[in-house]
């Protein structure tokens, strides 16, 4: 059972609201999952995006509802903003049967086939290829849609980027390759894993059209992304867009953090995407702090009500252990959501 | 009713599932043009097009991956890689991804891809080129794998294998592609997955084998029936899962078991076969389970393939050794 999220960001309000709105629902949900983790709550692993929610936001907004989505295992966000609801979302953090994957995918395999969601990936670059073949059968079938796949420059060392990328130019296939720049592979730095750091130049040997944003900047985000999923559309091929951000928290709950200065990361929290784009509304008289206010209680309470479901939904039965291995004789194949 | 062999008989069943489901889609390394590196797919981008048989890049990941994204949108994609050799760069996506999507979405998501490979030795190949990968293939969970040893198997085993909702793996024996010929009839009929063929009936011992071996297998059987010895040869097929009912009831009769298969040794299939006989079989063994197996070495250069692939006399040898233990 998914539920669907009850509205929150209402379609009247201005763009900006809404984007501002979005990035403080990732921000407080994931907050709580922190909080959760400790109070061994949420079990396995939690990559928190805290500090890079623009590049989701930005992203996302910019895409159709009928696009596809392939994303890594920092992807509460990117889920939570292409419309799995946040219940379903926190109850495959708690591992219940409710969860958006039945509670077996957990924080890094959020997956919901009728949003055109497919996964998280907890493989560094695994859903580069998956991507690609996703747009190949929209392709096959005669559906024109345009696949977004996020990734972190980590993936970038990887071959998958390499064979996927080359794949799509050749084939023209719309895919947007999109790279959250967060410039640590856990806790190797950019220098020290690329001889080429300049992502963009990486990407444009392949041919494909290269695009970069401050994916501090919520709006250059979605404007720039916007502008290569529109090229991407128009059948212009495969794109890539690098998102320049940064993770405020270490990579995962178990990482001691010890690869980064702590000068380094206040000196991006003082770019924190929330703070910024709230600073400018407000600055440019379109926001008070009582508005932002009933926008960040929006949020909580949104967050409240989906670790309550969480909670009180139940555990998968121990019986279903060995189901879904294999599909059972006489079941239909594939995307039945 | 046309004789073809075994190479053919692959041909055959793509075709069929070409015509018969438009979401087939083949893909893979000189596939189309040029009909692949041991012609399975010979004549097919011209009859079905470019978009059905699809020619990719020197990319195992690539295509492997990118098949299991075609086959979570609902299409049908059959890979080749060249040599199971080749398989290795895309393991990452067959055991992280393929094999896993239903699981990790209970259900929402499955991945009815099948990966084509040849495996084994005994066409003077090096190396990579002999390998026989199916007992790391059958350790993940959620991955079928499928060796046919005659045309008709597969054939009737392949067009399952298309139907499928779930990854399976169908690896070809290479030294059977052109070894003899056999009447299919090409009616789209598709052979169960999941069980094993008895090729033979016997009373005294039973042989166990699949693929390639099954050759030196059943003409192990043929020397142990001039001395009036009755073997009962078992072809199991699906290596996963396993039917081993069929092999318990087989051995509950005969009460002796060889298991023969070219791949190494240690943690090969026939070591798993072997601990079902001990844990299901064990009251009705006469003789210790015997297994005649590859050695635990990388498959030589040609001058010494035929050491190290099990011969007919080491079959029989292991035979003789189970009729004489009681």
């Amino acid at each position: 059972m998914t539920r669907t999220r009850k509205p929150r960001a209402s379609a009247e309000r201005p763009l900006e609201l809404r984007l501002l709105a979005d990035m403080l629902r990732i921000r407080r949900m994931e907050e709580k999952c922190a909080e959760l983790y400790g109070a061994g709550r949420i079990r396995g692993f939690l990559h928190l995006y805290i500090g890079e929610e623009a590049c989701a936001t930005g992203a996302m907004h910019a895409l159709a509802a009928d696009d596809n989505v392939v994303a890594t295992y920092r992807e509460h966000g990117h889920a939570l903003l292409r419309g799995v609801g946040m219940d379903a979302i926190m109850a495959e953090m708690f591992g219940k049967a409710a969860g958006c994957s039945r509670g077996r995918g957990g924080s890094m395999h959020l997956f919901d086939v009728a949003r055109r969601f497919y996964g998280g990936n907890a493989i560094v670059g695994g859903g580069l290829p998956l991507a690609v073949g996703l747009a190949l059968a929209d392709r096959l079938q005669g559906v024109r849609r345009v696949t977004l796949c996020v990734f972190g420059e980590g993936a970038m060392a990887e071959g998958a980027f390499h064979e996927s990328i080359n794949l799509a130019a050749l084939w023209q296939l719309p895919v947007l390759f999109c790279c959250e720049n967060n410039l640590y592979a856990m806790g190797t730095a950019l220098a020290r894993s690329e001889s080429q750091t300049d992502l963009c130049a990486k990407a444009a040997s392949y041919r494909v059209a290269t695009f970069r944003a401050d994916g501090m900047d919520v709006r250059a985000v979605f404007d720039t992304v916007s502008r290569a999923v529109r090229q991407v559309r128009e059948g212009g091929g495969p794109a890539f867009v690098e998102l320049q951000t940064y993770r405020f928290r270490a990579h995962s709950m178990f990482d001691p953090d010890l690869y980064r200065d702590k000068a380094e990361i206040e000196e991006w929290k003082q770019r924190g995407p929330i703070h910024s784009l709230s600073a400018q509304l407000k600055a440019e008289g379109r926001l008070d702090e009582e508005a932002f206010l009933a926008l960040d209680a929006e949020a909580e309470a949104e967050v409240a009500a989906a670790v309550a479901f969480a909670e009180q939904a139940p555990w998968e039965p121990v019986a279903d252990l060995l189901k879904d291995v294999h599909t059972p004789a006489g079941a239909a194949a594939g995307g039945t959501p | 009713m046309a004789e073809i062999n075994l190479v053919e008989a692959v041909n055959l069943a793509l075709a069929h599932e070409l015509a018969r489901d438009e979401a087939v889609v083949l893909l893979g390394e000189d596939i189309g043009a040029n009909g692949g590196v041991f012609r399975a797919t010979v004549g097919l981008q011209q009859r079905f097009g470019a978009g059905r048989v699809v020619d990719t890049p020197l990319a195992e990941t690539a295509i492997v991956g990118t098949a299991i994204g075609m086959a979570a949108m609902g299409l049908r994609p059959v890979a080749e890689i060249q040599f199971s050799g080749f398989l290795y760069p895309a393991i990452d996506h067959l055991i992280n991804h393929a094999a896993r999507l239903r699981n990790r979405t209970r259900g929402r998501l499955t991945c009815p891809l099948v990966v084509r490979t040849p495996c084994g030795g005994g066409i003077h190949a090096p190396e990579h080129h002999s390998e026989s990968p199916e007992a790391m293939l059958a350790h993940t969970p959620g991955l079928r794998v499928v060796m046919p040893s005659s045309p008709a198997r597969a054939y009737g085993l392949l067009l399952a294998a298309i139907r499928d909702p779930d990854p399976v793996m169908f690896l070809e024996p290479t030294r059977m592609y052109r070894l003899f010929r056999q009447e299919v009839a090409d009616d789209g009929e598709a052979l169960p997955l999941d069980v094993c063929f008895t090729l033979r009936g016997g009373t005294d011992l039973t042989l166990v084998s699949w693929g390639a071996m099954l050759h030196e297998t059943q003409a192990a059987a043929d020397a142990l029936a001039t001395e009036g010895i009755s073997a009962e040869v078992i072809d199991v097929a699906t290596l996963k899962p396993l039917d081993l009912p069929t092999i318990l009831e087989s051995v509950a009769r005969t009460g002796r078991c060889v298991i023969v298969h070219e791949a190494a040794r240690t943690a090969g299939l026939g070591a798993e076969i072997a601990a079902g006989l001990a844990e299901e079989g064990l009251y009705s063994l006469l003789a210790p389970v015997q297994r005649v197996t590859g050695y635990d070495t990388v498959m030589p250069l040609s001058r010494l393939e035929t050491q190290y692939l099990p011969s007919v006399e080491r079959i029989v040898a292991a035979a003789r050794k189970t009729l004489e233990a009681s």
